[in-house]
């Protein structure tokens, strides 16, 4: 630039910004990351508190059904906590990322989402940045409640440890997405919460998580089955129950999602999940690149 | 706190250049055709009253607001076509806070460098400059939710120089707060013009700070209604204020008014007027024998400046600012 440039006092230490380039879209996705990273570690409160409910679907809700179906035959051979263990591990996913997609709404009522929107970078790094941020906090969530997995007859196999992890992971970024998706335009934090309430209960119900989705009224069956979460938790029930023993009678409990008398393959469950993750943040970006 | 006389090259690429620039919103012009030349190097101050398209113009400048028609270049960047440029080059402090109080003073500034590109080797030298400079680097490593509002500005201020900005532009950087952080955070913004080649764009409800710029513009109703150093704008007004008190009010503003043809007004027992060159009037009064018991004889203001040229007084818009009735409609939508 052909300004004047005194030398300024030694003392100063000025910085020559260099232009935008891939570079700078990689540096803003990492900071994004790894302020959720920190706000994460610094909240013990939001820590415990997203586990509370989890651990009730666990332990309390899973416990009542047990001696409600004590007698019966065939679910004998499948412990109730068991058959949730799947589902709940998906509910501390669920929770804990979209509270962290939350942070949006709280940022932009704070003014700071107003710093990063402001900033030199394209906006869709920022998106991305907080899905995968929220992504790793929600994982991590999950795997504090893997580590439970003895106290409800998971055997704690490495490969199906890994496994279920990687799963945990995608179905993270999805409903993170799915969360900054929804708070891009959301003013108050309050709102927000609201609109959750009211999308995210439904689509927990509906998932399968609580309850085997054979044999539902086609109603039903439909609802489940354009509900994304559904192949989330039955991706993760699968592959749990890869590992455990539960005989042919309990195996019809777990066998999987059917589309008609087709059985859902566990990849195809993971690609939908992927690709309905993907369409998620891309909606997310065209949301703030208006905002 | 007296301003530096300095020395501006005006013939050098403009930091910021304005030419007939308009924004509307629906049927609301907010922004009427201004144009505006910001030297590289001044300290530019904008005044006007709520609602004047003040904001809106700084908006439009930081690439935050596309304008409805017009051009504006910053740091030799088109606002329009070269957006990342512009925002590399330009430093931000809002008037709202823009912090995330759940981090340090370092993390922040840290975030600020990341998002801005600035060179891993000079975040921390960078990073030590711009905290000393507002005096918080020994606080560094508390959560600025520790922090008072005073410290939080300074914060804001050090951050927006992180990536060393060729123009900062503050938003109203010093509204809300007490008269001593006020006043300390000029003295940093002067030492920040005289430390750094640096271009500082500040709109401000405060006249007596308006004084410390080089130039100041004010805008009213989307227009520029007048541009020129502070004490050019006094002299235009032109007329000194007198106050005197006297024995009896009425009969000196009558012999005023015979003698010089000047219309005073008494109020609380203070009889007041305008004249050019009041030290050089005042002793006409003395001579006419009148019983002057007090005498103040006033330069024009800022105030009075804005005054003329506006219709209203600063004051006004400063109150409804301090009773927090929060930023004009246009403003609000924008956040």
């Amino acid at each position: 630039m052909t300004t004047t440039n005194e030398v300024p006092p030694i003392t100063v230490v000025s910085v020559l910004v260099p232009p935008r380039s891939w570079r700078s879209d990689w540096r803003a996705i990492k900071v994004v990351w790894r302020r959720e990273l920190i706000r994460f570690r610094r909240d013990r409160l939001r820590m415990v508190t997203s586990l509370m409910q989890p651990l009730l679907f666990l332990f309390v809700l899973g416990t009542g059904l047990s001696s409600l179906m004590g007698g019966t035959g065939a679910a004998s051979d499948v412990n109730v906590r068991t058959f949730l263990f799947p589902g709940v591990l998906t509910l501390a996913v669920l929770f804990t990322a979209v509270f962290s997609a939350g942070s949006i709404v709280w940022d932009r009522e704070f003014g700071f989402l107003r710093e990063m929107l402001v900033a030199p970078v394209g906006r869709w790094a920022i998106v991305v940045g907080k899905c995968v941020g929220g992504a790793t906090v929600a994982t991590f969530q999950g795997l504090v409640l893997l580590a439970l997995a003895g106290l409800v007859g998971v055997p704690y196999n490495p490969l199906m440890i890994v496994l279920v992890v990687a799963e945990l992971m995608l179905i993270a970024l999805m409903i993170t997405a799915f969360g900054v998706m929804v708070a891009a335009r959301i003013k108050t934090f309050q709102a927000f919460m609201a609109m959750t309430q009211v999308l995210m209960l439904p689509m927990f119900f509906l998932s399968g998580a609580l309850f085997p989705l054979n044999n539902l009224p086609t109603w039903l069956t439909i609802l489940t089955h354009i509900n994304p979460l559904t192949y989330a938790v039955d991706l993760v029930r699968r592959t749990i129950f890869a590992f455990i023993d539960v005989g042919p009678a309990g195996a019809s409990f777990v066998s999987g999602v059917t589309w008609g008398d087709w059985l859902v393959p566990m990849w195809l469950e993971a690609v939908i999940i992927a690709v309905m993750g993907l369409i998620m943040v891309w909606v997310a970006v065209i949301q703030f690149r208006k905002a | 706190m007296d301003s530096l006389p300095r020395e501006i090259d005006t013939a050098a690429t403009p930091a910021v250049k304005v030419d007939g620039l308009t924004k509307d919103f629906g049927d609301v012009q907010a922004v009427r055709g201004i144009d505006l030349t910001v030297y590289t190097g001044e300290t530019f101050g904008f005044l006007g009253p709520n609602g004047a398209g003040k904001s809106t113009t700084i908006s439009i400048l930081c690439t935050l607001l596309d304008p409805t028609s017009g051009t504006a270049r910053v740091a030799d960047f088109d606002v329009l076509t070269q957006r990342d440029d512009v925002r590399r080059n330009i430093g931000l402090v809002f008037q709202e806070t823009t912090l995330d109080v759940y981090l340090s003073a370092a993390q922040n500034l840290e975030f600020h460098a990341e998002l801005y590109g600035v060179p891993r080797e000079l975040v921390r030298p960078r990073m030590k400059q711009v905290l000393e400079m507002v005096g918080l680097w020994d606080r560094r490593d508390s959560l600025v939710q520790t922090f008072s509002g005073g410290m939080k500005r300074r914060l804001e201020i050090a951050r927006g120089l992180m990536h060393s900005p060729r123009v900062l532009f503050l938003d109203e950087p010093t509204v809300g707060l007490d008269p001593q952080t006020r006043s300390s955070i000029w003295k940093y913004l002067y030492e920040l013009r005289d430390s750094e080649d640096i271009t500082i764009f500040v709109t401000t409800h405060y006249m007596d700070e308006a004084d410390h710029c080089d130039r100041i513009a004010i805008m009213d109703a989307g227009q520029i209604v007048a541009l020129d150093t502070p004490a050019a704008l006094k002299a235009q007004v032109g007329k000194d204020r007198v106050e005197i008190r006297t024995d009896d009010d009425e009969a000196a503003r009558l012999a005023i008014r015979e003698k010089f043809g000047i219309e005073s007004r008494v109020l609380d027992g203070v009889l007041t007027f305008s004249v050019a060159d009041g030290e050089r009037f005042v002793p006409q009064l003395f001579e006419m024998g009148m019983a002057i018991r007090a005498v103040s004889v006033a330069r024009p203001s800022l105030d009075d400046v804005f005054m003329a040229h506006t219709g209203t007084s600063i004051r006004d818009a400063d109150q409804a600012v301090a009773r927090g009735s929060g930023p004009p409609p246009q403003l609000a939508g924008r956040r």
